[in-house]
């Protein structure tokens, strides 16, 4: 069943980015979303906040598709499509990216075969010609330097053995090289001193464009000093319970979030 | 990389139905002659008649196969199978139409087709560049590709029959001296019933020019095959060889019974490749090979080396342990092995390491992956006896689980006769996890690529000692074993 056209009114301007309506989720059966809404247009980034246990992780899982994360009710369109019904790699494909808060390690796989399996399969659904490693390369050489990245990591096991900040700013990488009309970046900020910090901003800054939206969640307001959000959200016990400006971050950090709930 | 056209592109291949992943299960229909079924004397005076085989060779057959009957099946594997009517299958079969060597020019041009859909093109202008190809089809040996350019170095590349026939001294020097005629139940049975399979000579000094390969095709039903390779590196040689086995699909299990021997002398290299993709049976059991191998290398010289790399991936059940007999002072011990396991399939397959002389050194990994309700057993030995002074040995054994009804074994025997020796063992079990499945899907990769590309990572060591051109080929065979074996 196709949830209500919420907006079939508005024929003229184009579905948003991403329109989440009613939302509801389960966890091994534990309720952990509880009826969230949340509108990015294109060409936006948003911040969503909130207290550890409010469901961020569990918002960022569910719209990537990971398996255990059931919906109860609502609906999350994509650019006008009903973004649950699509298992993850085809999510991916039209161009849906998660940052993972922790990334997986894949022994034995070199980071740049693993990028260009990824960037090949992303092409190919778009129908557009896979890259041989030569252009691949050249490509993967230009994004790696924006991010402070070593060749040498490039040739490493992906996220095997690397450190807390390596893995963080491969995730980065890989959203660059990627392209995504989404991108959704669970606690990118988490674990970074304040060089690694910038340089991950600035990856994302890199990003930013008027036909893309980004979904930063984080637990801290640092990170949004560098990459400023043009929307809030504070997430609390499965809901949105607050939206607003960049402010509304500066706010948070004075009353904390208990405040936040209570304001709502 | 490998360019494309090196390596044996299974494209032109048949796709299979009912298996879906194995793309070699067709059949070449081609008229063939046989020796009667079942097995005896006469079969064994039949296969060495048809082959012109001198006296000393039939006399050779007959005391293997006196010795046969007296021997029983090895039951000591973790293998379980119907018992075998040794009766009920025929020992010699051969398209009519290769009576002997031949040109090219001269070969059922079915034959040639059939090669061509293996990826396997043995006419003059299409081979496969830098590889010189033996090609065995059931019970002989069809064409050997490159051999007068080999001859210019002095290196012989040939079937085994035309070894017999062309260099009987070096092949009565050498034959049964690594792997005795009365070895063991399968080996026995191969020294009395060998057919065919290849013979290499590099004479000292000699850097092989090319990769030597020959690809085993089992076509005819009912019909086992029972190859015989001997491989010699005189001093100071170098060869590196390569095998690839195919078959049809077939509801009955077919028995692939052979003998590799290997023979190093002083600083001289043999590196022997084998990718095994004998039809593996169906998603239930039904049909497959029973590969029931023993490949055995001697290190007779000083500073030789010897160096296995397998990746076996068919066959219903793989019974097989590549070892190396360190004997020259200095000499090397190498087994590299990927043993993938999918729906029914069995493997117990390993190595043995027997370290005699002084400052001998071995090395052993193995990557055992086993998926649907399949078993995977790795065992192996390490002996080092009383005057192997200094010796080393490092084993690395790791597991992998995909999906909770299939199981990894690991039996190690490690038996030390010197104080001198450092022997190391690692071993590991893991599963496949989730969070490395979903993290590849977030990337764009469908789930049979997610499995394939973990699976490659797992065993990216031993896919690296491949020679170039048939690592890439390797790499998705690795994957395509592994199809519909998650979601």
């Amino acid at each position: 069943m196709k949830p209500p056209e919420r907006h079939s009114a508005m024929t003229d301007s184009p579905a948003p980015l991403l329109e989440i309506a009613g939302l509801s989720a389960n966890v091994a059966g534990k309720a952990i979303l509880n009826g969230l809404d949340l509108v990015l247009p294109a060409g936006e980034v948003h911040a969503i906040m909130g207290p550890n246990g409010s469901g961020k992780s569990t918002l960022a899982y569910l719209l990537a598709g990971r398996e255990g994360y059931e919906r109860t009710a609502g609906s999350v369109r994509f650019l006008g499509r009903e973004l649950l019904d699509m298992p993850p790699e085809e999510r991916a494909r039209e161009g849906v990216f998660l940052g993972f808060q922790y990334p997986v390690e894949i022994p034995g796989v070199p980071t740049a075969s693993f990028l260009r399996a990824a960037v090949n399969a992303v092409r190919r659904h778009r129908a557009e010609p896979e890259l041989d490693a030569a252009q691949f390369l050249k490509i993967l050489k230009e994004r790696r330097k924006q991010l402070n990245i070593g060749d040498e990591m490039l040739g490493r096991a992906l996220n095997t053995g690397f450190s807390g900040g390596e893995k963080k700013r491969a995730e980065i990488l890989q959203m660059l090289m990627l392209e995504p009309r989404l991108a959704i970046l669970d606690e990118t900020d988490s674990g970074l001193d304040i060089d690694a910090l910038k340089i991950v901003a600035d990856g994302i800054n890199a990003l930013r464009r008027p036909d893309r939206g980004i979904l930063m969640i984080t637990h801290y307001r640092r990170l949004l000093d560098y990459v400023s959000p043009d929307r809030v959200h504070v997430l609390s016990e499965g809901r949105i319970v607050r939206a607003g400006g960049v402010e509304l971050a500066h706010e948070l950090e004075k009353t904390g979030y208990g405040a936040a709930s209570v304001a709502a | 990389m490998a360019k494309t056209n090196m390596a044996p592109t299974p494209e032109s291949a048949s796709l299979s139905n009912a298996a879906g992943a194995y793309k070699y299960g067709f059949i070449t229909d081609i008229e063939m002659e046989s020796a009667p079924k079942g097995l005896n004397e006469d079969t064994v005076r039949f296969i060495s008649a048809k082959k012109d085989e001198p006296e000393w060779l039939l006399e050779w057959r007959l005391r293997a196969f006196r010795a046969w009957t007296g021997m029983s099946e090895p039951d000591w594997a973790q293998v379980a199978y119907p018992p075998i009517d040794y009766q009920d299958a025929y020992y010699y079969a051969a398209p009519k139409t290769v009576p002997g060597p031949k040109s090219l020019n001269e070969i059922d041009p079915k034959l040639l087709a059939t090669y061509d859909k293996l990826g396997i093109p043995l006419r003059e202008q299409e081979r496969l560049s830098g590889i010189a190809v033996d090609a065995v089809f059931d019970s002989v040996s069809v064409a050997t590709t490159f051999r007068e350019k080999l001859a210019e170095v002095g290196v012989i590349f040939c079937s085994m029959s035309d070894a017999i026939k062309n260099h009987p001294e070096l092949v009565r020097k050498y034959l049964g001296t690594v792997v005795p005629y009365s070895d063991n139940f399968f080996a026995t049975l191969n020294s009395a019933v060998f057919t065919d399979g290849s013979f290499v000579y590099i004479p000292p000094g000699v850097r092989c020019p090319m990769e030597l390969s020959t690809y085993f095709r089992i076509n005819a039903a009912n019909t086992g095959q029972f190859e015989r390779t001997l491989i010699i590196a005189d001093r100071d040689s170098y060869v590196s060889y390569l095998e690839g086995c195919t078959a049809p699909m077939r509801d009955e299990n077919q028995l692939h019974a052979a003998v590799v021997e290997l023979i190093v002398l002083d600083d001289a290299e043999i590196k022997y490749s084998t990718v095994q993709n004998w039809y593996p049976g169906d998603e239930e059991g039904r049909g497959g090979i029973y590969n029931f191998v023993t490949k055995r290398g001697a290190c007779r010289g000083k500073n030789s080396t010897i160096s296995w790399t397998q990746v076996e991936t068919g066959s219903a059940i793989t019974w097989k342990y590549p070892s190396c007999i360190l004997q020259g002072e200095n000499s090397v011990g190498k087994f590299y092995s990927i043993a993938i396991t999918n729906n029914r399939q069995q493997a117990d397959t390993g190595t043995k390491m027997i370290h005699l002389g002084r400052n001998t050194r071995s090395t052993i990994v193995s990557k055992g992956i086993s998926a649907g309700r399949a078993q995977s057993t790795y065992r192996g030995l390490v002996r080092i006896q009383p005057g192997a002074e200094n010796a080393r040995n490092h084993t690395q054994c790791d597991s992998l689980l995909i999906g909770d009804r299939c199981g990894a074994h690991t039996v190690p025997y490690i038996e030390s006769r010197n104080r001198s020796a450092r022997i190391e063992h690692e071993a590991t079990t893991s599963k496949i996890s989730e969070d490395q499945l979903f993290y590849c899907r977030q990337r764009g990769l469908s789930p049979e690529d997610a499995v394939s590309l973990v699976v490659n990572g797992f065993c990216r060591e031993v896919l690296q000692q491949l020679p170039m051109e048939f690592a890439v080929e390797a790499q998705k065979l690795v994957g395509l074993s592994l199809e519909g074996s998650v979601g």
